[in-house]
């Protein structure tokens, strides 16, 4: 098998990958689950139920009628004991349900589908979006909106991304090598929503075992159309821009998307779960989350009410040490909680605990930049992170938009590399937020001037029709 | 939870970071730095050793005042200060009076970096800005060089020889080969460094070991070294002169695996470094065919530093940013 990958950039961490060979554990319920209102990129969700409702597993408790949204379901039965403002892993304080579980488990009627053929592309959106599938790889964009793109842009391929280049995350190499058919559907499935006429599902060469899978599963089906590749392992293949370059050659515009160069990337997780809201009726209430890190007594691959607390996840688990970082993610981009009172997310794929051993592996010190441009040769987007760095310091925002700063994708690469420690992804994270919000700033100053202008031009016309009149 | 002992810190992703640091950096230039440096006391005696061992604890004062000067934090434990003091020994000539040596340490530490804040922030190379200032200072004893494996106790006139690069500047190039008897031993010699010169300059060979040993750590980029070496190689018989005898000779393999590559003062985009290693293999070959100086590698190197900036504006292409006539499809 060819194996793909993109170029320039990309480094090669220490997989880490301490919990591949643990199949998925079904985790206990909580007693409690923290369901935020908004777990999506997107507009939030308004509660559709009340503090004292019953509800049962899998019924839906909050929605939008915005299109960039997916609804949220119960996923415990129970009593809703609050709807509250919770902090969430994103570090946002968010709308949250808060339902007390019965342990009745008490299900909504389901009714699965034998095949999804009959279905139009259409009806298969709807399903997706009333099902609360978010992209599962981390972002939780909405798939539904994923799949409908704008008029006049054609879809040819879905790629199926089992990249997983996180390190110490398994639950995507888990996921195809116990779930190859629902991947296998799900890829299907969108194929025949966007009219793609190809698929393909890249893996990580460190997973060929579930490429094997799933390249059997493909033969056993007969299916056609849909091909498994490798990809070589290394940080950031899962990148959406980058996993396109690797795989087709195509970049994506800056400042556009997938949709832009005829794709649609979609983690091997996400596809698993829409099989599962067609065939089998069921929204997006539980996922698969790696628990992995020094300092947890049980690590593995654990499938999770979604809303279930850290604390929970800890008490159940055990700690063998002190935990200094609680991670939500991987290490290249996850972010560190300061409480345990966080619940798990759609879009969780990993929570990693560590001690103390966790302040050697990031030291906060900086020390002078030697200009020695491993971030230069290390960035995949080919930007000159140790620029942009220095503009970030000096809030230059016009010297670190010319340096394409807003094309920078987070990955972490250029803090990774740095020999002299500095903090060059947080400081470029930094400037970009402060462009976005001057733009905003800018078009709003924009809007009202429009506006004040066009008062002014009425007023001058009437006063004309006055004098006229007059 | 209160069974567990919990105390959450809060940081910025990445979580986990390379191991390479800047003191793991100027180990392996000083690992990479020891054949040569061993070869040099191997071939020029004790004298050599004085050289360094001055050179590298001057360095270090240099430093230390250097900091107290300007306010710094220490900085001695990043090593850079030992590698500069280290750099600079190997261009010296092995007679070179301890004194001199002090001048130059001072004057590359202090004038070459720290008035420009210090490691990172110096757009010249410190150990050649140091051998600048002893060139243009005493450029007799900066000229004078011993003969190789000639005893300590020896008068200085006894043993004194030119280099290779001297007498083809000031006999032509038939009347050394006419000392070496054939081309074979001329670059034997200058292979192995058993020829007149400054002190770490002179094996082809002992450098190159360091030098592949910096490219495989991934310390530096080949594309300096390699192309600042293959264009003197290929310019060099424009001027009627040896290739192969061009690039042996004088400080080349030197300069462009241990001072054109020095981060701070070259280029950081990819293809920056590329006409940088150009531009210096061009002045080198420049000077040395019509400068009064038998050799150019130190003024091609500083002189390249100066233009740095001009070379880090060709940055790479943006991931999705398409040349102009691209979009216009």
């Amino acid at each position: 098998m060819k194996v793909f990958t993109y170029s320039p950039g990309g480094v090669h961490p220490d997989e880490s990958k301490l919990t591949k060979d643990l199949p998925f554990e079904v985790f206990n319920a909580p007693p409690i689950v923290v369901i935020p209102l908004q777990q999506h990129t997107g507009a939030p969700n308004t509660p559709t139920v009340k503090v004292g409702d019953y509800v049962k597993v899998g019924q839906k408790i909050g929605d939008s009628t915005q299109v960039v949204s997916a609804p949220v379901h119960a996923t415990v039965s129970g009593k809703v004991i609050a709807i509250e403002e919770r902090l969430c892993p994103t570090g946002a304080k968010v709308q949250s349900v808060v339902i007390e579980n019965d342990y009745k488990d008490d299900w909504v009627e389901l009714t699965p589908r034998s095949s999804f053929e009959d279905l139009s592309g259409e009806e298969l959106v709807k399903i997706i979006r009333e099902k609360g599938i978010v992209g599962l790889g981390g972002a939780a964009f909405p798939t539904s909106v994923k799949l409908t793109p704008p008029k006049g842009k054609v879809i040819d391929t879905i790629i199926g991304n089992g990249a997983e280049c996180e390190p110490y995350l398994t639950v995507d190499h888990r996921n195809m090598l116990e779930y190859p058919e629902k991947i296998i559907k799900g890829i299907l499935i969108e194929m025949k929503i966007t009219g793609a006429k190809k698929g393909i599902i890249a893996v990580e060469e460190n997973k060929i075992d579930a490429a094997n899978v799933l390249q059997n599963k493909i033969n056993e089906l007969g299916v056609r159309d849909v091909e498994v590749v490798l990809v070589k392992t290394k940080y950031p293949q899962g990148g959406e821009k980058q996993l396109i370059k690797a795989v087709l050659g195509r970049e994506v515009p800056s400042g556009g998307l997938p949709l832009d160069v005829g794709v649609v990337v979609q983690n091997v997780g996400t596809l698993k779960a829409i099989t599962e809201a067609v065939l089998e009726d069921k929204p997006l209430i539980e996922r698969g989350v790696t628990i992995s890190g020094n300092a947890v007594s049980k690590p593995g691959n654990y499938i999770f009410r979604i809303g279930t607390l850290a604390s929970f996840i800890i008490e159940t688990l055990g700690l063998n040490r002190k935990l200094r970082k609680l991670i939500f993610g991987g290490p290249m981009t996850g972010i560190v909680q300061s409480t345990v009172d966080v619940p798990v997310l759609k879009g969780t794929s990993g929570i990693l605990m560590f001690g103390d051993e966790a302040l050697e592996m990031a030291p906060e010190e900086e020390s002078p930049c030697i200009r020695c441009a491993s971030c230069v040769d290390s960035c995949p987007m080919g930007l000159m992170p140790v620029l942009i760095d220095h503009a970030s310091r000096k809030n230059d925002l016009k010297t670190a938009e010319s340096l394409h700063a807003l094309d920078c994708i987070e990955c972490g690469v250029c803090s990774y590399v740095c020999p002299a420690k500095r903090h060059l992804t947080e400081n470029i994270k930094k400037v970009k937020q402060a462009i976005i919000k001057q733009r905003k700033i800018e078009a709003a100053k924009q809007a009202a001037f429009e506006k004040l202008k066009a008062q002014r031009m009425k007023e001058k016309e009437n006063s004309q029709k006055e004098v006229k009149n007059g | 939870m209160a069974n567990y002992d919990i105390d959450l810190v809060v940081t910025s992703a990445p979580h986990i970071r390379d191991k390479v640091t800047t003191t793991s950096i100027m180990r392996d230039v000083i690992i990479a730095l020891t054949p040569a440096l061993i070869g040099s006391i191997f071939i020029f005696g004790i004298r050599a050793l004085i050289v360094v061992l001055v050179s590298v604890v001057s360095s270090f004062l240099a430093e230390v005042v250097g900091n107290l000067l300007f306010h710094k934090k220490p900085s001695l434990n990043d090593l850079s200060a030992s590698v500069t003091g280290l750099l600079l020994a190997m261009t010296l000539p092995p007679s070179s009076p301890w004194w001199m040596v002090v001048v130059g340490a001072f004057s590359g530490i202090l004038l070459g970096k720290m008035i420009f804040g210090g490691i990172g922030s110096n757009p010249f190379n410190p150990a050649l800005v140091g051998r600048a200032v002893l060139m243009v200072s005493w450029p007799t004893q900066m000229t004078t060089w011993v003969k190789p494996f000639s005893a300590f106790n020896q008068p200085l006139d006894v043993i004194t020889t030119a280099t290779p690069l001297n007498v083809v500047k000031l006999q032509g190039y038939a009347q050394l080969l006419s000392e070496f008897g054939t081309k074979a031993n001329l670059y034997k010699a200058l292979f192995l460094g058993t020829i007149g010169g400054s002190l770490g300059e002179t094996s082809a060979l002992l450098l190159s070991i360091g030098g592949i040993y910096l490219i495989a750590r991934k310390v530096i980029n080949w594309k300096v070294p390699v192309i600042y070496i293959a264009t003197v190689f290929v310019l060099s018989p424009l001027f009627g002169r040896d290739p192969l005898f061009s690039i042996l000779a004088g400080g080349l393999f030197l300069g462009a695996f241990f001072m054109a590559t020095d981060y701070s003062s070259s280029p950081i985009t990819p293809l920056g470094k590329v006409y940088y290693a150009i531009f210096i293999g061009f002045l080198t070959v420049l000077i040395r065919q019509f400068s009064s100086y038998p050799e150019g590698v130190t003024f091609s190197i500083l002189l390249g530093n100066a233009v740095v900036p001009y070379f880090d504006k060709i940055v790479p292409r943006v991931y999705g940013v398409f040349p102009k006539k691209e979009v216009a499809k």
